[in-house]
């Protein structure tokens, strides 16, 4: 039994590796594809533990996100040389960090941010929630669109542009490596890195759901007054959920910044996060592989059936286009599967607890 | 001094405004704990029908005065407005009445996504100026300048509030929808429909927004499949502000915080030395409800139950 299961794993692996590699022939468009959707599905678990886990309704997700993308941004990029002159003499070649220091530093940045996000809202049950981290994560978008004056930290709705690519051990993601006489391209071992840390980040979901810190999400999720009364401190659970969940968005928005080469409030915007709370829930609220299903297709398969837009643009006259389309699909989406299956395409299979858990 | 009076003036007819869509959050929040997110394209949905109306009448040349004009294009806002939100509980609310909390929240994001995309098909994306039908000259009072579209933005306003609460307060059917509100399983006990009593609660919020969507419309001169975002967002804000499912609670979140809005855009860039200018303008909403929730956890108001419709 134990080695049927090996065998899964393996083949599962050794299929995760191969995609890229096939899915190459089409070009470097459907892999850039994939990267981000496992960008996505990085996003989609860190809200997992916010909303699937702790049960706090998290709608400005999408600010940890912003904070871990121009935190690295700022850091790997000539924005502030050319902003500020004490920087560019103290650091003339720019300052350009390993990705060993970035990805923690964009972690912490974004789980003190998540925290700074729990403490005032404590207090507040449900939909009030909802409403606070919505106008959190406005606020932090906000902030980012007009942050250039009267010192240009963040270059305004521009953006800020020539970033970084993530290199290590000698080896530049950004550029086509060769390897046994192949030429790998540069979104291919994006692919690689992106996997790495979803499946890292796989392993740090299970563990936790399954630890006591998990329970005592689960048991608040539950019910909050009880879960207090069995001495679980429900304000650290809660804070500690906040800056869990963050952590993941800031990571994702490392990775997103050095992928891009480029931010813009733009990608930050509400309906980033919304579309990040449709993954979650529609994959299957709290339950892994639900929430990595969910992600996958909200993001991978509208990008898909984007290919297929064009014959049916020419014969509306083009008033459906790719974006609209794209737009329309994911609407159909969300309302389709929910109306379908309330509780999400995969959802956990008990409550609180899954089933493997038990065996 | 006249600075003051101006940004009051402009502080409450934003507000009223707000107040009115708020009001539709509130009601329906009151009835089934939903954050209707599709509610602020109902507001668009007013203005685009009532532009299409309207500029139609036009080009076939009808001979009605402007302040006609408007009434018609009203009108027709508010019964497409009416079917359009009766429509949308039949279909993404309505089989999903039991549901685990979250479902109907995302089909009320995908609805709104969807109204939107769908506006944007109709209606092509681009703005469309909304034509000036009122006289737009400014009245003069004590140094300040009102338009008459915002003296009847603000008449309206009083008269549709007041109109609603008499509804609710002193009608049979508000009364039926306050028992609703507090318990829907012995509300039906005691004869009342509530699938009807949601309905009609539904119905009710987007004449509202209709309404506020034609005055957004008419106060801007613009309208625009986005349209309804902010408002719906700001309006939102203000029904927490306020106390979600209080509907004083609302009028009085959407006031203050066209108010916060209007004061904030033309003091903050002098009080700041010009650091932090008005483009920070809509970080006040967010700023205000953050703070006021963090005092008061249940909003200004706070949820009365019992006062809930």
């Amino acid at each position: 039994m134990k080695n049927k299961k090996l065998v899964y794993f393996l083949l599962a692996a050794v299929a995760l590796l191969a995609v890229p590699l096939f899915v190459q022939q089409l070009g470097n468009g459907p892999v850039r594809i994939i990267d981000l959707a496992l960008l996505y599905v990085l996003l989609a678990l860190g809200l997992n533990i916010v909303v699937g886990y702790a049960g706090l309704l998290d709608l400005g997700y999408v600010a940890f996100y912003a904070v871990g993308a121009y935190m690295f941004a700022l850091l790997s990029s000539p924005q502030l040389s050319q902003n500020f002159e004490t920087f560019a003499a103290a650091f003339p070649g720019g300052l350009h960090m390993p990705i060993w220091a970035v990805i923690p530093l964009g972690a912490l940045l974004a789980a003190f941010f998540g925290a700074l996000l729990g403490a005032p809202t404590l207090k507040l049950r449900g939909d009030y929630l909802a409403i606070v981290t919505l106008g959190f994560g406005e606020i932090i978008r906000v902030f980012l669109n007009n942050l250039e004056y009267p010192y240009n930290i963040t270059n305004g709705p521009r953006g800020i542009g020539q970033i970084d690519s993530i290199h290590f051990w000698g080896l530049d993601l950004g550029k086509p490596t060769h390897f046994l006489g192949y030429e790998i391209p540069s979104v291919t071992l994006y692919y690689y890195l992106f996997l790495a840390l979803v499946v890292l980040s796989v392993l740090i979901c299970y563990r936790l759901e399954n630890s006591r810190i998990g329970r005592a999400w689960m048991a608040i999720r539950e019910d909050e007054i009880a879960a207090k009364a069995m001495g679980i401190n429900t304000r650290n659970m809660k804070l500690l959920a906040f800056s869990m969940g963050a952590t993941f968005g800031g990571v994702a928005g490392t990775l997103f910044a050095s992928f891009q080469g480029f931010v813009s409030p733009e990608s930050f915007s509400l309906q980033e996060s919304i579309m990040i709370v449709a993954m979650v829930v529609l994959g299957g609220i709290g339950h892994i592989p639900g929430v990595i299903l969910g992600a996958l297709l909200l993001a991978a398969l509208p990008e898909v059936l984007r290919y297929a837009a064009g014959p049916l643009q020419d014969m509306t006259g083009g008033r459906l286009d790719a974006a609209i389309l794209r737009q329309l699909l994911v609407a159909l989406a969300m309302i389709g599967v929910m109306l379908a299956r309330p509780r999400g395409l995969w959802p956990a299979p008990s409550h609180g607890k899954s089933a493997e858990g038990t065996k | 001094m006249d600075i003051l009076l101006q940004q009051l003036i402009n502080g409450l007819v934003l507000g009223s405004m707000y107040a009115l869509v708020a009001l539709g959050y509130t009601m329906v929040y009151g009835i089934i704990n939903l954050i209707n997110f599709a509610h602020g394209e109902v507001l668009m949905a007013g203005g685009m029908v009532s532009w299409t109306v309207i500029t139609t009448l036009q080009d076939a040349g009808v001979p009605l005065p402007g302040w006609a004009l408007l009434l018609i294009g009203l009108l027709c806002a508010i019964v497409a407005c009416a079917l359009l939100n009766f429509l949308v509980e039949k279909i993404a609310y309505r089989p999903l009445r039991n549901a685990p909390r979250l479902a109907p929240l995302i089909t009320a994001m995908g609805m709104s996504l969807l109204l939107q995309t769908l506006a944007m098909i109709i209606w092509k994306p681009s703005p469309k100026p909304y034509p000036l039908l009122l006289p737009t000259d400014p009245i003069a009072i004590g140094g300040a300048v009102i338009t008459v579209t915002q003296i009847l933005i603000l008449g309206t306003t009083v008269a549709v509030l007041a109109a609603l609460m008499w509804l609710v307060h002193r009608t049979k059917l508000g009364r039926a929808m306050r028992a609703t509100a507090e318990n829907p399983r012995v509300a039906g006990l005691m004869g009342v429909k509530p699938d009807f009593i949601i309905s009609t609660t539904f119905v009710i919020g987007a004449v509202l927004a209709a309404v506020a969507g034609v005055m957004w419309a008419a106060n801007y001169g613009t309208v625009q499949h986005t349209m309804g975002f902010m408002p719906g967002l700001k309006a939102f804000t203000a029904a927490v502000l306020g106390g979600i499912g209080n509907l004083a609670g609302a009028m009085v979140g959407g006031v203050l915080l066209g108010l916060i809005e209007s004061f904030g855009a033309g003091y903050l860039g002098d009080l700041t030395g010009d650091v932090l200018g008005s483009q920070y303008v809509d970080i006040f909403a967010f700023a205000a409800l953050i703070l006021v929730l963090t005092l008061r956890p249940s909003g200004l108001l706070g949820e009365r139950v019992a006062d809930r419709a």
